[in-house]
């Protein structure tokens, strides 16, 4: 036996084994260190001490901490989750091609068809060699945050004058600018009623192309398209411009975008063929509740029934009602707003004297703006609304009516020293 | 308002009809844009009967073209060739032939490709303007036309323009008259054969019953099961909405009102 072999033997020491043992015993805190929960016993063998895990809380309730002292960080973790999260930046440095959407910006903001079509045309990209930017044009001013997000690498924005009003042909002398600036590979254009079809048929004509229209599924080489009114699939190569269908393919939402803006050397001013006389005044409550753009919505809280519908006729909006108001006969049934009634797709949604409830809140699911006008500044409503006005409805309805009047009778002004 | 006669008289209009077919059943009939179309047309001339020629590109022993001659039609004019020929050339043609100012199609096909592109495609050959979805031909006076333009939402455009224009008529207009069998099947067809280039490029298209879209599935892509937990029980929550409290009402309706100017819903 050598030397190492003796070092090796585990002497036991009683007297220190029956300290440790006793909790009691004045010297057992110098052998226990009192820190640990789990020790080398003696022997060698790990040893828990379920007394000893965990620490008296300020209240004398014993508490255990599983997470081991991480508790802190991984709380400020949530925490800075439910913040905004930044998502991962994709750059484009200098595009091989580009792939332009020419958005419908409904109210100055891109809409979910466009945002759908965005989609698409990433996806395009990715099948197609070399890296590729998406440029998207957008006419009129614009109030839109988030083209970033969106998925928009380039951003042409043309918000002069001339584009404001309605401008088909000026708008398409801008695009073929467009086309021979930047050659794009695709043209996209949402398929729609706001415009998107109509310029994207312009331009195919001007350009000789022949457009898939209704295109819902597409990717660089094949696209399948709607025809016959939409009974039949047509598949085809994919064309060089399309006008592509709502839910075409899935929206942007887990990378962050450039949108650097980028320039149009000036554009012809063309002369218009179309002269836009403006907006034809019609009867909002003539208007189908389910298209509205605009609506006024009375509950509960609505006593003057008179100044309501006076305040609607003074806004220009279409009436609308909570089920409240329709069963204690204020409101004719077809008013009613909600899951037993319409679901609405209004921008702008003015809700008086309604709590929101969630089968009213069903029915207000798509609208983009909820003012509230409420008593209660806790109600579900005033948490959905974009902005509140806490006070009794009467009140802010009548001074409501008198500003409208009043911005009525300055525009009138306005006009007339316009026509002199 | 009533269009003016006198302007109404030596008025030309063309409508341009397809041949339809029903959305469900898929019988041939009249087609709606186009019969809406039809409809107006004839209410444009009603002053002048011969104002009015309504010309298809096609077949003309299709059974569905007759339902438009049962609106009160003497006539319907057909340029005859081949289904697979490409239409928008010969009909060109006969348009600038006919001297037409007003010339009303549907706003797409209910048969074929169905792409919208005709009117379109015929507007720049003849360098015409052209007006979409159109709900109404309010008034014609002295070569200029006052059009209602139907826009989303049951809105309405006016638009001016000079003749000869394109419209295509969308489906605000006012609705057809019946077709009534007896004159639709004493109508006579004006029949001309005309030569067309083939259409190349459809002949390479794969064409099949539609199959039904994919709902798009509303997919949680959360990555902790606490924002699972949330994403599937969500309430509502405060959107940081603005909340005037204490403001009195003048100040309160005056935010109201600049988010309506701001949203351009109140005009
Ligand atoms: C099966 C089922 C289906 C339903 N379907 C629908 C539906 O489709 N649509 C629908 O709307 N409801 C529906 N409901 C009813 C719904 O649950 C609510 O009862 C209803 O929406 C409440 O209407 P309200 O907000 O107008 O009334 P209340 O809940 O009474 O709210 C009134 C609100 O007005 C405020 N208020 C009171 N006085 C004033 C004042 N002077 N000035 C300003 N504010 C004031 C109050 O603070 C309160 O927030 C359904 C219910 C069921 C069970």
């Amino acid at each position: 036996m050598s030397s190492h072999d003796v070092l090796d033997i585990v002497r036991r020491d009683p007297r220190a084994e029956w300290i440790a043992r006793n909790r009691l015993h004045p010297l057992h805190g110098t052998l226990v260190s009192d820190a640990t929960a789990e020790v080398r016993g003696p022997s060698g063998l790990l040893r828990k001490y379920p007394h000893r895990v965990g620490f008296i809380g300020p209240n004398g309730i014993k508490r255990i901490d599983r997470l081991k002292g991480n508790a802190a960080a991984s709380g400020k973790g949530r925490r800075s989750a439910a913040q905004e999260v930044q998502l991962p930046l994709h750059q484009v440095e200098n595009p091989d091609f580009y792939i332009v959407v020419v958005a419908d910006m409904v109210g100055g903001r891109l809409t979910g068809h466009d945002k759908d079509v965005i989609g698409q045309a990433h996806k395009l990209a990715a099948g197609i060699e070399g890296s590729g930017a998406i440029l998207a044009v957008c006419f009129g001013p614009s109030k839109e945050e988030h083209f970033d997000t969106a998925g928009v690498d380039r951003l042409l924005l043309l918000d002069d004058a001339i584009y404001d009003d309605y401008c088909p042909e000026q708008k398409l002398a801008a695009l073929v600018q467009v086309d021979t600036e930047y050659q794009p590979t695709h043209w996209l254009f949402p398929d729609s009623v706001n415009g998107g079809t109509d310029l994207g048929s312009r331009l195919a004509a001007r350009l000789h192309e022949r457009p898939a229209a209704q295109a819902w599924q597409v990717d660089h080489q094949t696209t399948v398209c709607r025809g016959a009114g939409g009974t039949m699939d047509i598949t085809r190569a994919t064309p060089r411009l399309l006008l592509l269908a709502e839910e075409c393919a899935d929206q942007i939402d887990e990378t962050r975008h450039e949108a650097l803006p980028v320039t149009l050397t000036a554009v012809p001013t063309v002369v218009a063929q179309l002269q836009n006389q403006g907006p034809v005044a019609v009867d909002p409550n003539a208007v189908a509740l389910a298209e509205a753009e605009f609506i006024l919505s009375a509950g509960n809280g609505i006593h003057d029934w008179e100044q309501f519908h006076q305040a609607a006729s003074v806004l220009g909006a279409t009436e609308g009602a909570s089920r409240v108001a329709v069963d204690d006969g204020f409101m004719p049934r077809f008013r009613q707003v909600g899951a037993t009634g319409t679901w609405v797709t209004a921008r702008v949604y003015l809700a008086v004297g309604i709590s929101g409830a969630i089968q009213h809140m069903q029915g207000i699911g798509q609208c983009d703006k909820v003012i509230a006008i409420n008593t209660d500044a806790g109600c579900d409503m005033v948490k959905r609304a974009s902005l509140s006005a806490i006070g009794d409805s009467e009140v802010i309805l009548g001074e409501l009516i008198k500003q409208v009047q009043a911005f009525r009778a300055q525009q009138s002004v306005e006009g007339d020293q316009d026509a002199a | 308002m009533q269009p003016n006669s006198l302007q109404l008289e030596n008025l030309k209009i063309v409508t341009l009809v397809s041949v339809g077919k029903h959305p469900q059943s898929g019988r041939v009939r009249r087609a709606d844009q186009d019969s809406r179309a039809v409809e107006l047309g004839l209410t444009l001339a009603a002053q002048n009967p011969d104002g009015l020629m309504v010309l298809h590109a096609g077949d003309p022993a299709e059974p569905g073209l007759r339902s438009y001659a049962g609106m009160g039609l003497a006539a319907i004019n057909v340029l005859q060739l081949d289904p697979a020929a490409d239409a928008v050339a010969p009909l060109g043609e006969q348009l600038q032939q006919s001297g037409a100012d007003i010339v009303l199609t549907g706003v797409r096909a209910e048969s074929g490709e169905g792409s919208g592109m005709l009117p379109y495609q015929l507007a720049e050959k003849l360098g015409w303007p052209i007006v979409s979805r159109v709900a109404d031909i309010v008034s014609v006076n002295e070569g200029v036309a006052e059009v209602l333009q139907a826009l989303p939402r049951g809105q309405r455009r006016a638009l001016k323009v000079r003749l000869p224009f394109i419209a295509s008529i969308d489906t605000a207009a006012p609705a057809a008259r019946q077709s009534a069998f007896g004159p639709a099947q004493r109508a006579a067809m004006t029949v001309t054969v005309v030569e067309a280039e083939t259409d190349t490029v459809r002949q390479s298209w794969d064409e099949a019953v539609a199959r039904k879209r994919p709902k798009r599935l509303k997919v949680i892509k959360a990555k902790t099961a606490a924002e699972r937990f949330k994403a599937a029980t969500a309430k509502s929550q405060s959107e940081g909405g603005r909340i005037m409290k204490k403001e009195a009402p003048e100040e309160q309706a005056q935010a109201i009102v600049d988010l309506l100017i701001e949203e351009g819903v109140l005009r």
